[in-house]
């Protein structure tokens, strides 16, 4: 209980500590470098120094904001569908999820393009949880016939392939010149995301993440079976929605603005369990958005600086770490299964 | 007299529209174990899941201390009810401490978290339930019967009326069986609880229950104390086995008597044939038995598996009759085999019937067999 506590404790200070360094560094560093000096007299005086000034609000603050706001919402996101699944190995992405969003926004993109018209923000979002929707239904409707998570995570890797084909498909045939843009963001990238698009992001991804917190206590109980949470009291036809709901929303936001980012919701809830040794939504879930924020600055600003002033697409970046991560934990459980 | 606290009414209980069990009646009371028992897919889990509210029943009501339980709301239901099922739980980083301040789930607030009080409760029941050591144990990586006990002190810190039990003992040992059983036993008495639970063990049921219900051809078949199920052969009725391959004293049962002619005979008494019975019976050896009295801890399991046997009135000396008969079969058999070591007045006959056999060249050793 006592060293519970104190691993709580230290895991959220570190998560915080880490959350301000990698949020100043993703802002002063870059093509253009500003040292935190300049960062601090660009944004006490704008007049004295616009360029910084300049690139700080326009660029880097939002691109950070949105990537920090992002992580965290997949990373949620992961965890309310390992709950929902009662397995460690579920996420947006490896369910197709995200893949289903990205071709509904695709297609969003390319009829808005082809015709004309420009769509918001949230009609965006509004695609992307269209397609997540669509994607987690079939999903829904797999993991109700078969019980084996191995098979519905193949199942959703499939999803997405088939996902992916058609927004290629769908990219190559509308030609047009902003299509370079399209296809940067179905690779999954976090750059060129504006003040208006970050706050409106944070706007969905921030109530969805406060809902989802106060569902700790059925999702708890959850843990613990169908028929346990039952017995507690849980509604659970109602709760079950609910997650489902909550999960497609935040990775839906996520693809809207960033495009597919790959295994952040896998690896990140993972690593945060393992470190804070429990698994309790209550003490948990705020960990598991600082941790998804923390992990998306940190790729985020490798994708930036690595190859500068080429950038890398985050999904390349966030499979270098996440991919090791769930096959360490698919070998993991296969060998603790042996043992039994 | 005990209080009733839940009571079903003409239940019929089932799966959407299949009716499992029908026209059903229980009671439970306070302070009491209540057990089911009857074959397999009789419906005994059908019923429990359905007088704990996972299951809606097809007809008839369920009242918990007077209140329809489907005008219950689930947290106002899940504070009188506790409900352990059967199945194994998987979970990742949860202590066993953590799952059983679940149990306080119906008095917790929105976020879940637990008050001084619920603290207390949590403590006393992990004390009562003997995991105190447990609490900060990994609940994936505990044994069994330590899992059932963590899910029980759950069950019990939330101060239910009614604990609802599903074939609790499936995954257990012996000896966290029996423990299992006397801790139902002691917590029923001590939070005067109503204890309905369903068991494949004859001989645990015959020992923990005050009530066995026994479930049949779905429908509640007879109900009362373990004495009155456990006579008149009921038992082998029930679960559709031969008579006598039951034992009803002990609880216990046998493989099915083989009926070909016996090919040896075998003087026993007092115990000391039984093992050879059964082995016998093993090796699908048909066999005669002889003289055993009416009352030996070994005249079930002689009753149950020799071809034939010779018995002898309780507290009678062997008498020359019974012995003429014996001899008769004997010789039949032409193989003979004594496992009584020690002889007294009432078994005089069975030493001459040794002797007999011993002259006729036909007794064997034990061992030999």
């Amino acid at each position: 209980m006592k060293t519970q506590r104190v691993r709580l404790i230290a895991g959220y200070i570190v998560l915080l500590l880490l959350l301000v360094i990698l949020a100043a560094v993703n802002i002063c560093a870059g093509s253009a470098d500003i040292s935190v000096s300049r960062l601090r007299s660009a944004l006490a005086e704008p007049e004295s120094d616009k360029v910084a000034y300049n690139i700080i609000t326009q660029l880097r603050l939002p691109r950070t904001a949105a990537a920090a706001i992002l992580g965290g919402a997949l990373a949620v996101s992961g965890f309310l569908l390992q709950n929902f699944f009662a397995n460690p190995i579920a996420g947006p992405y490896i369910l197709g999820i995200s893949s289903g969003a990205k071709l509904t926004v695709a297609l969003l993109m390319v009829l808005s393009l082809s015709q004309g018209f420009a769509v918001s923000s949230l009609g965006m979002i509004g695609a992307a949880f269209v397609g997540a929707m669509m994607s987690m239904g079939i999903v829904l409707m797999i993991s109700g016939r078969v019980k084996r998570m191995s098979v519905l995570i193949v199942c959703g890797v499939m999803i997405g392939y088939i996902c992916s084909s058609v927004t290629e498909l769908v990219v190559n045939f509308s030609d047009d010149s902003n299509i370079v843009n399209l296809h940067n963001w179905s690779m999954g990238s976090f750059s060129g995301i504006v003040k208006g698009e970050a706050l409106t992001a944070a706007a969905v991804v921030f109530p969805a993440c406060i809902a989802a917190f106060l569902l700790s206590k059925p999702m708890n109980a959850y843990q613990l079976g169908e028929s346990y949470a039952v017995n507690s009291g849980v509604r659970i036809k109602a709760f079950r929605a609910l997650l489902i709901l909550l999960s497609s929303i935040l990775s839906a936001c996520v693809t809207a603005f960033a495009g597919p980012v790959s295994f952040v919701g896998v690896a990140v809830p993972h690593i945060t369990k393992s470190v804070f040794g429990t698994a309790k939504p209550v003490r948990i879930l705020p960990a598991c958005f600082l941790g998804g924020a923390v992990f998306c600055l940190l790729c985020d600003l490798i994708t930036r600086t690595l190859f500068a002033p080429t950038e890398l697409s985050i999904s390349t970046v966030t499979a270098v770490f996440g991919a090791p991560v769930v096959v360490y934990m698919l070998l993991h459980r296969e060998r603790g299964r042996a043992n039994v | 007299m005990s209080e009733t606290i839940l009571r079903a009414e003409e239940l019929s209980a089932g799966y959407g529209r299949k009716v499992v069990v029908n026209g059903l009646t229980l009671e439970a009371q306070r302070g009491r174990i209540l057990t089911l028992i009857g074959p397999n897919g009789a419906g005994k889990s059908t019923v429990l899941k359905t007088i704990c509210r996972q299951l809606e029943p097809i007809g008839g009501k369920v009242f918990i201390d007077g209140r329809d339980i489907s005008s219950l709301s689930g947290n106002e239901l899940a504070r009188s009810v506790s409900v352990l099922l059967t199945g194994r739980i998987k979970t990742e980083y949860m202590s066993c401490i953590d799952v059983v301040e679940m149990g306080r789930y119906p008095y917790t607030g929105r976020l879940g978290l637990l008050s001084a009080e619920d603290h207390e409760l949590v403590k006393q029941a992990m004390e009562l339930v003997g995991i105190t050591e447990l609490a900060e144990r990994d609940f994936d990586r505990i044994s069994d019967g330590q899992r059932q006990r963590v899910l029980l002190a759950g069950a019990i810190c939330r101060r239910p009326d009614v604990l609802i039990l599903d074939e609790p003992t499936t995954f257990l040992d012996v000896r966290a069986k029996l423990e299992l059983m006397d801790l139902l036993k002691r917590l029923a008495s001590r939070q005067n609880i109503a204890v309905i639970l369903s068991l494949h063990e004859l001989e645990l049921a015959q020992r923990v229950s005050d009530t066995i219900l026994c479930i049949k051809d779905s429908a509640a078949d007879r109900i009362g104390t373990p004495e009155e199920i456990f006579s008149d052969g009921y038992i082998g009725e029930l679960y559709g086995v031969s008579e006598g391959s039951f034992c009803e004293a002990y609880g216990s049962p046998e493989l099915s008597r083989l009926t070909d002619a016996p090919e040896i005979f075998i003087i026993g008494g007092g115990g000391s044939g039984i093992s050879l019975y059964r082995r016998l019976r093993r090796k699908g050896i048909s066999f005669a038995a002889g003289i055993i009295h009416e009352n030996d801890i070994e005249y079930p399991a002689a009753k149950a598996l020799a071809a034939e046997l010779v018995t002898e009135a309780p507290f009678e000396a062997v008498s020359a009759e019974k012995l003429a008969k014996a001899s008769e079969i004997m010789r039949k058999c032409g193989r003979a085999v004594c496992t009584v070591k020690k002889f007294g007045t009432m078994n005089v006959g069975c030493r001459q019937l040794a002797e007999e056999a011993e002259a006729l060249g036909i007794l064997e050793k034990e061992e030999n067999i």
